[in-house]
């Protein structure tokens, strides 16, 4: 049981944290996110970053509804979202969702929501080069990793370095995909693409960009997005490679390298 | 007689320029026809893109092979334009070569340069031609492309290799003629000299019949290319640069919002609000999102008639490289298609004219194409001049969802667990926490 303070105790307390950590729904409900989520918060108190969470006061930031078309649906979300977090005075705010961190950092101004977002790999490496937090190299020394850019990180807000910055202080072998950065190809999931089926075509978008990831030859395939992390999970174990080959996200990995083992590979 | 060839070119000249210039307002009118839209802020960095991104064509690099030969017909059109100067005048005052006295020997050697581009545009277009069907660039070959759009891709290479022909033989029928007013400036150039064997022993009549014939086709053809242009993709050469100028600057990633919605909604949520309020403005409540091209706003449609086909994007798309039906460039296509007919039906007369026809959605664009897209941006970071599919196909969702509620199944469901406990599953809202509990 992690100790995790929320918006509402901090204000409480009569105290401001410096950031505010938006887990965002699959941070907190999926399965396999909510590890993503458990490690971020994790390095957050091993940094000493005094953070807090809105909890059952957080809500979808609209993203699906309004990649959907929905421009109601995600206003109402917004502006109830922004209501809570000004009335809190926030104005630090780092998560570990690209599609989180897109909608809050660009659409939010507009309805008035104005704050700084970082990612929380961008949030991972001023930590690293400010020192608060230190690497202990070697875990990785060697390790084939590939990092597969999520379009709403890359593409949509320019961010290749901060990802691959932290995979490098981890002494791992980065390769690239043969498709990368400002040119990644999609794991298949934006757009609300998550929730529903694909339409016909003669392959599923995921299986399409795992191929690549796999040719790289990585046992590790790094993402930053719980969407992509499923995709792509769900896209080796399509190819029959989930003994071989895992997929983590950076801030697991680099929550991994202050634990004894390896991670498996 | 020399007054009749002048005025014949002056004739021409004013034909072909007011063809052009009344083609030109049609398009203008046709992309007044979308909603207005003010895209005009920063200006200085809009001015700086345009350089580095329409003139400089920053984003053509990525394919270095097209991007070189794409450069040498770009840096051909720009610079033989200049020597286009010199036959307007010539053609206007009776003149013959009018640059060549004032700059003396240095003419011969900007003439040589000009047949130099001239040949490096031939060469273009022959690795254009080899490029387009040697069925080996998988975005030539999609069906959008079938018919008119790949007659228009060869016409307007085999206009071009026709043109910097003609100049060509020009400048080498008259080689073989003796130009006593200035002999400094006169042919044989540099490249042309080769051809001289093609008019040996032509009479000096026939040569210049020939260099005369050959100059009035050239200027003529291109008198009649100017007026292709609008009827083609190729217009891309003058549209890229506005395009470009009012390029999105805010980041991919972030879409518009709608000022119209957020009235609405702020009402929602305003427990102060008159529930019982109407609006008496009198005004007809707009369409939200698009269904037919004039519901799209002036950039995007402007974005339409600049697209000149090259299918890059499509040749990133993660749903058209996985077999879907979309492709962001027949999105283009089928915008810049709508409008024309919409334009045309206008031209006629009608009083309806968005009301006949093959309309934008269902009719060119399928709902099955609009919600393959993943809304990764691929397309909008692939194109050259900074057109933006993505904002038209969301656009389009707009419409479906908010005008038709006519979402996917599945997103209807996930939207309504957003509106019921604020996540896109059947999650309580209470449960947030939870995750805290594994740490």
């Amino acid at each position: 049981m992690m100790n995790v303070k929320t918006m509402a105790e901090w204000a409480q307390a009569g105290e401001m944290p410096e950031v505010l950590f938006w887990v965002g729904c699959a941070g907190s409900f999926d399965d396999r996110a909510k590890k993503v989520t458990v490690a971020f918060a994790r390095l957050l108190d091993r940094a000493g970053v005094r953070y807090a969470v809105l909890g059952p006061e957080e809500s979808c930031t609209g993203d699906p509804a309004k990649r959907s078309g929905n421009e109601f649906l995600f206003q109402m979300q917004a502006m109830t979202n922004i209501e809570v977090l000004n009335g809190y005075g926030v104005q630090n705010v780092v998560t570990t969702c690209p599609h989180c961190f897109n909608t809050l950092k660009n659409e939010y101004p507009a309805l008035g929501g104005q704050y700084t977002v970082m990612h929380h790999t961008q949030f991972l490496d001023n930590l690293l080069k400010t020192g608060r937090l230190k690497v202990e190299g070697g875990q990785f020394e060697g390790l084939k990793i590939t990092y597969h850019d999520p379009c709403y990180l890359g593409r949509a807000n320019g961010e290749y370095e901060a990802p691959r910055s932290l995979l490098h202080s981890l002494e791992a072998d980065l390769v690239e995909m043969k498709r990368c950065k400002s040119k990644g190809f999609c794991c298949g999931a934006g757009g609300a693409q998550m929730f529903k089926e694909p339409e016909l075509g003669r392959e599923d978008v995921n299986h399409a960009r795992t191929r690549e990831a796999l040719e790289t030859g990585a046992s590790v395939v790094a993402a930053g997005c719980p969407f992509c992390n499923t995709m792509l999970t769900d896209g080796v174990k399509h190819q029959g490679r989930e003994a071989q080959v895992k997929v983590y996200d950076v801030a697991e990995l680099l929550e991994q390298s202050y634990q004894s083992d390896k991670p498996s590979s | 007689m020399e007054w009749i060839s002048s005025l014949l070119f002056a004739l021409a000249l004013g034909t072909g320029g007011v063809l052009f210039a009344g083609k030109v307002r049609t398009l203008r009118r046709n992309i007044q026809l979308g909603k207005s839209i003010n895209r005009s802020d920063r200006p200085s960095e809009r001015w700086a893109l345009m350089a580095r991104v329409a003139m400089g064509q920053s984003k053509m690099g990525g394919r270095p092979l097209a991007a070189f030969f794409h450069f040498l017909i770009y840096a051909g059109f720009v610079l033989i334009n200049i020597e286009v100067l010199e036959i307007v005048i010539d053609g206007l005052f009776g003149t013959h070569r009018v640059f060549a006295r004032p700059l003396g020997s240095f003419y011969p050697v900007v003439i040589g340069f000009f047949e130099i581009l001239a040949v490096g545009v031939l060469a273009a277009c022959v690795v254009f031609l080899i490029r387009r069907n040697g069925g080996r660039i998988e975005r030539f070959k999609q069906p959008e492309l079938n018919g008119w759009p790949n007659r228009d891709a060869h016409l307007i290479l085999y206009i071009e290799m026709v043109l910097m022909s003609a100049l060509l033989l020009m400048n080498a029928a008259e080689a073989h003629l003796v130009n006593p007013a200035h002999p400094e400036g006169a042919p044989p150039y540099v490249v042309s000299r080769w051809l001289m064997p093609l008019f040996a022993g032509w009479d000096p009549g026939a040569l210049h019949l020939a260099e005369r014939g050959l100059w009035w086709f050239h200027i003529l053809g291109i008198l009649a290319f100017l007026n292709y242009l609008p009827y083609s993709k190729h217009f891309h050469i003058v549209l890229a640069f506005p395009n470009v100028w009012f390029s999105k600057l805010e980041p991919k990633g972030q879409l518009d919002s709608m000022p119209e919605v957020e009235a609405e909604v702020r009402k929602m949520l305003d427990p102060n609000a008159n529930p019982y309020a109407t609006d008496d403005s009198g005004a007809a409540p707009a369409r939200f999102g698009a269904k037919d091209a004039p519901d799209l706003n002036r950039i995007q449609l402007l974005n339409a008639y600049s697209c000149t086909e090259c299918g890059r994007c499509t040749s990133v798309c993660p749903a058209n490289q996985t077999g879907k039906k979309l492709s962001p460039r027949k999105i283009m296509m089928d915008v810049r298609d709508r409008i024309e007919e919409i334009g045309r039906r206008i031209d006629q007369g009608h009083e309806t004219p968005t009301e006949a026809g093959t309309p934008l959605l269902d009719g060119r664009i399928s709902r099955e194409e609009l919600w393959a897209c993943t809304s990764c941006n691929a397309c909008v970071e692939a194109c050259p001049v900074n057109i933006d599919p993505l904002s038209i196909i969301i656009d389009m969702r707009r419409y479906l969802v908010m005008e038709e509620s006519a979402a996917p199944q599945e997103l209807n469901g996930m939207m309504g667990n957003i509106e019921n406990n604020g996540a896109p599953w059947p999650f309580n809202q209470a449960d947030r926490l939870q995750w805290a509990e594994q740490g």
